[in-house]
């Protein structure tokens, strides 16, 4: 059986609405996962040990086990205790917690990083440590490791394909129902496959607008 | 002058583990005078200067700025309020300039006066205008760090400083990383704030400088004030062996 790309156009719409998904999803999650990185980043450096300890073992979960698995334990398991969450929002939970994870990891080296006369030139005008770290070390930190999170960001757009397993029709779950509909996994996969690598496209674009907008500000 | 002095400093000591950094200085500066602190590298001249804004505090001793100790033993919460009120009154100017590098010229310079004093964003623009004047580099205020040269970046960390209004200003070497044809620019500043009468503690290795911009002096040595006195005496006349040889080490092509 021969290969027949024909019968994409007639999925066209349903793939290009999978797409705005893939994007919406990902853009929510890539934004949670920024700022969530930043302040878990801020807690694992700064907080007191009794905040720290636990935070860390949360950490160590979303780092150290399956993605997959953190998606159906925030959309199936959390139904047991009451949390009810739509499939959208459980995914961005899952996929921006779980990166912002990793965020964190590289945002503690950018602020760690930071030279210490910062610190010191900051604190000798009469700003606290809470204003010197958002004024000052943060913003530094977070700009000298744009180019790290912006490979996470890629990698984060990458797996949202995951988050077809608990029903949100973004692209990989709109392919698969064409294909259950055409029998034509090739096509459909090839299909998707581009339709992410312009998304990737677009989003490194982004990435590289930002660096170069901050280039004189380092 | 029998007024009390702006910073007084009183058996101020300090130790790294073993190590005495300071051993029992005290220092009296008066309202509008110049101090320059000169002596070998190590002597312990960045930590008595740092000393006083509580960047590095004493082990031992107290730091006065007029009627407020500095250092006064607090509870943490209200120490960091204590001494952030205090610091916005001490200016300091670094080595190494500290500019923040994300901010322009004029967000630097703006930035605390702005946080602390809840100035508006016109008067804030004013002061920035008004301080970068003085040191002449109103052309760059929208430039960012990376933009300028060394001696632009030293002035520009001078106007920052300035824009608080600081009661004393506080210079550890703020030439000593320039190339030499930017030192002059950063000292015409300096002596400029001097004519006004700002009150400096300027730590310097430039001897000339001091000589010429500075009423007081001040030997360090191991961790103490060898020799003190006005820089004529000082430069032309020491009394201790230890100051002869140092100034002769550092006078050498000067003058
Ligand atoms: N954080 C520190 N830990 C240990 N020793 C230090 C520290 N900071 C400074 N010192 C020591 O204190 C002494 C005085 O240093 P410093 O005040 O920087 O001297 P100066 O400014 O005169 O060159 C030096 O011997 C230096 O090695
Ligand atoms: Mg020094």
């Amino acid at each position: 059986m021969g290969l027949d790309f024909s019968v994409v156009p007639a999925f066209a719409g349903a793939l290009l609405l999978g797409m705005v998904w893939t994007i919406a999803i990902t853009v929510s999650a890539a934004v949670l996962s920024f700022f969530g990185g930043i302040v878990f980043a801020v807690i694992a450096l700064y907080s007191p040990a009794l905040i720290r300890y636990p935070f860390r073992l949360f950490a160590w979960l979303f780092m150290g086990t399956p993605l997959l698995l953190q998606l159906f334990l925030i959309y199936f398991g959390l139904i047991q205790i009451g949390v009810d969450l739509p499939a959208f929002v459980a995914g961005v939970i899952g996929l921006g917690l779980h990166f912002a994870v990793y965020n964190s990891d590289i945002i503690q080296s950018g602020i760690l990083a930071v030279d210490k006369g910062q610190y010191e030139g900051a604190r000798t005008l009469g700003l606290s440590r809470m204003q010197t770290l958002r004024k000052i070390i943060v913003p530094q930190a977070v700009r000298a490791v744009i180019p790290p999170i912006g490979n996470n960001m890629i990698a984060l757009l990458k797996d949202s394909a995951l988050v077809s397993v608990i029903g949100v029709a973004e692209l990989t779950l709109t392919s698969q129902m064409a294909i259950s509909r055409t029998f034509r996994p090739f096509e459909f996969y090839v299909t998707a496959a581009a339709c992410y690598y312009v998304i990737n496209l677009g989003l490194e674009a982004g990435l590289r607008r930002i660096e170069r907008r901050i280039q004189l500000a380092r | 002058m029998t007024d009390r002095p702006i910073i007084d400093i009183r058996h101020a000591a300090k130790s790294y583990g073993p190590l005495e950094v300071l051993k029992d200085i005290s220092l009296q500066v008066q309202k509008g005078q110049i101090v320059a602190i000169i002596g070998p590298s190590g002597s312990g001249k960045s930590t008595l200067l740092r000393a006083i804004n509580d960047l590095d505090p004493l082990t031992a001793g107290e730091v006065w700025l007029e009627d407020t100790q500095v250092n006064k033993a607090l509870p943490t919460r209200q120490y960091e309020a204590h001494i952030n009120s205090v610091r916005q009154n001490i200016g300091m100017v670094f080595q190494h300039f500290n500019l923040f590098p994300h901010l322009n010229v004029r967000e630097n310079i703006t930035l605390a006066p702005k946080m602390l004093k809840g100035i508006s964003n016109e008067d804030a623009d004013e002061l920035a205008v008004e301080q970068l004047n003085k040191v002449g580099l109103l052309d760059r205020i929208d430039y960012y760090p990376s933009q300028l040269s060394g001696g632009q970046k030293q002035r520009v960390a001078i106007a920052r400083a300035l824009a608080m209004k600081p009661k004393v200003m506080l210079f550890d070497e703020a030439t000593s990383a320039l190339d030499p044809e930017l030192v002059e620019e950063v000292n015409l500043v300096m002596k400029q704030l001097a004519e006004e009468h700002m009150t400096m503690i300027i730590v310097t290795h430039e001897m000339g400088f001091a000589q010429d911009v500075c009423d007081r002096v001040l030997f360090m040595d191991q961790g103490v004030v060898v020799e003190e006195g006005p820089p004529e005496v000082i430069f032309k006349n020491p009394a201790n062996d230890r100051t002869k040889n140092f100034l002769r080490k550092h006078l050498k092509g000067q003058n």
